[in-house]
């Protein structure tokens, strides 16, 4: 080994010791199983992933939402003082910047109903439906919005495959930050 | 007599560099009787004299108890933050933070902006976890007391709701406060851990593009932020200018973002997970997706791009007559640090450079000031500010030309009828020293 080659190895040894050094960090994580996640894994991707177990159509829906949802969203969706902005319809998305957003004429994708719902609704009583009650209560506002059918079950298998009007009305606007 | 030939250089460096009296940035650094001159048209032999001075009942007695927690003096109870749902209906609820009642680059605590989707949480910080999970080798959780003990960052960042400024999507410029405009921005020192150092813990899958974040909130509010950001610059915030998180921005801890739009730095956060592909959550696939003017929608837009806005002047403060005054305000970009903001009095027909309060922080507030002398004429003040990467904060038509104005008149200062609004702010001066919110 040349002289040169000595300095660098050792200059190298250096700097990777050094490295080794900072890369010491507490490491106060305790371990975990999946398992044990479970109960806060919510989150439902756009192919379907994350879906529980269950199964929900319109009618059944219509019958959740006049229960669970209407107190807030008015009579069939269509809005009330306390959240006004109606859940079905909406102008085309060329009329305006402003146009509002709704499921029919903006969702990109059906999963964001069902993730949104299980999460969040009702409002002040988040994550009391149950399964079914969420795939019917889905079920029930792609309806509205014309977009499955009345008698259309929705579960982990049809649901993801609802193609949404708007699903290609989007552009990604920094993809080199992805 | 001749003046002497430091009262010349000093009047020198008072030139007019832009039209309608805009002065050298570098004239304040220097005083004297020169400069008073050159700003008001008076000596300062000429002025009309003070009051002969004398002392006041607080002078003359012990003064009150000195508390635990300080709050500001009783004569500054106006400066608060505005609210949007102050009986907390079962909706969500924005504070906005005063920006023509403050100065510097440091939003306080108790007026940072906060947006909060369901309410405040209560959260028990011995309670609380952050879990990692997924794309990883080993799923790990963390309290509060363990982050604590982890090494710590500080750095400076400004957080914006991607909403901010929206008002100005309207048609006709809405008469409104650079509080009611702006006030969604706000900028702190942070300090936390590292998010890399948690994701190397935890052993991450290189094939993991994505970070899901959610927040401990009633609505778990989720955001998928990709893995580039989260082995950047990413925070778990801890602190917020010295002291623990403020309920409203996150404690007992949140995801910092620098630069990234307000959003996606989750606050109350409990959950990271790793994935391949992003969950296209109600946030990301509806709210915070902005619909351009041709039908189709920005996706992804997490930059806060380049922007910059005058607090002083600004509508709602009034001129106290003609003579000297301080052009200031804030300037930003989720690109990196400001390098430059010009400032034009005349409707941006000229500009002159303003001069930049150091140090400059990436992805945090700037200040900028320039000296300027208002001859009591109409005079339209506009700020325009220019990042490190080299971009432009766009003209109002240069905006409007891509991303549209709406149809009708906004009227409701609370409502978003876009987001990610970042062109040029104008505040009109009439002769009567009256400030309006102007296009120009």
């Amino acid at each position: 080994m040349s002289t040169l080659k000595l300095v660098l190895a050792f200059v190298l040894a250096l700097v990777l010791g050094s490295g080794a050094a900072l890369a010491q960090t507490p490491r106060l994580g305790k371990p975990i199983s999946e398992a044990d996640i479970k109960a806060w894994d919510i989150a439902v991707m756009p192919d379907g992933t994350g879906l529980p177990p269950g199964s929900g159509t319109a009618v059944q829906g219509a019958r959740v939402f006049a229960e669970k949802c209407s107190a807030c969203h008015g009579e069939g969706g269509k809005g009330s003082p306390l959240a006004p902005a109606p859940l079905f319809g909406g102008a085309p998305l060329t009329s305006g910047i402003e146009t509002p957003k709704t499921i029919g004429n903006f969702f990109g994708y059906s999963t964001i109903v069902f993730d949104f719902v299980r999460r969040a609704m009702p409002f002040s009583q988040p994550r009391t439906l149950t399964d079914d009650e969420v795939y019917a209560a889905t079920a029930y506002l792609l309806w509205l919005n014309k977009i499955i059918g009345e008698n259309d079950v929705m579960d982990a298998k049809t649901l993801p495959q609802v193609k949404m009007p708007n699903r290609d009305g989007f552009i990604i606007r920094f993809p080199d930050k992805i | 007599m001749e003046p002497s030939i430091r009262a010349r250089q000093e009047l020198e460096r008072l030139e007019v560099v832009a039209g309608n009296g805009l002065l050298n940035r570098r004239a304040f650094l220097r005083g004297g009787a020169a400069f008073a001159a050159a700003v008001t048209g008076y000596t300062v032999a000429g002025s009309a004299a003070a009051e002969p001075l004398k002392d006041d009942p607080w002078s003359l007695e012990m003064g009150a108890v000195t508390p635990p927690l300080q709050t500001p003096s009783r004569f500054e109870k106006h400066v608060v933050r505005t609210l949007s749902n102050p009986n907390n209906e079962l909706r969500n609820s924005h504070a906005r933070t005063p920006h023509h009642l403050l100065n510097g680059t440091i939003t306080p605590n108790s007026m940072h902006f906060s947006i909060n989707h369901s309410g405040l949480p209560d959260i028990d910080p011995a309670k609380h976890r952050l879990v990692i999970h997924g794309m990883v080798r080993q799923p790990l959780v963390f309290t509060v007391e363990s982050l604590l003990r982890y090494p710590m960052e500080s750095r400076m960042a400004f957080v914006e709701c991607s909403g901010n400024s929206a008002p100005m999507f309207s048609n006709q410029p809405v008469q409104a406060t650079a509080q009611a405009l702006h006030g969604l921005v706000s900028c702190s020192e942070w300090t936390g851990v590292r998010l890399s150092t948690l994701l190397d813990e935890a052993g991450f899958d290189p094939k993991a593009k994505w970070v899901i974040a959610e927040g401990a909130d009633s609505l778990a509010l989720h955001r998928s932020v990709p893995m580039k950001k989260a082995l950047d610059d990413a925070m778990i915030g801890l602190y917020q200018n010295g002291e623990r998180l403020m309920p409203g921005n996150g404690y007992p801890m949140r995801l910092l973002l620098p630069g990234y739009q307000g959003n996606m730095n989750v606050k109350f956060l409990r959950r990271l997970k790793l994935t391949e592909g992003p969950a296209m959550s109600y946030y990301e696939g509806k709210i915070y997706s902005q619909l351009l003017p041709d039908g189709k929608a920005y996706r992804f837009h997490f930059l806060q791009e380049v922007k910059s806005f005058i607090t002083h002047p600004s509508f709602g403060l009034k001129m106290n007559g003609p003579g000297y005054y301080e052009i200031s305000g804030i300037a930003y970009s989720g690109n990196g640090r400001i390098s430059r903001v010009m400032v034009s009095a005349d409707g941006g027909k000229t500009w002159a450079q303003a001069a930049l309060q150091e140090p400059v922080h990436s992805k945090a507030f700037a200040r900028f000031r320039a000296p300027w002398r208002w001859n009591g004429g109409p005079a339209v003040l506009q700020s325009r500010a220019w990042d490190e990467a080299g971009n432009a904060q766009p003209t109002r038509a240069e905006f409007v030309a891509v991303r549209g104005e709406t149809k009708e008149p906004v009227t409701n200062l609370l409502a978003f009828p876009n987001q990610h609004y970042n062109s040029i702010t104008s505040w009109g001066i009439g002769s009567d020293g009256e400030i309006k919110h102007v296009y120009a």
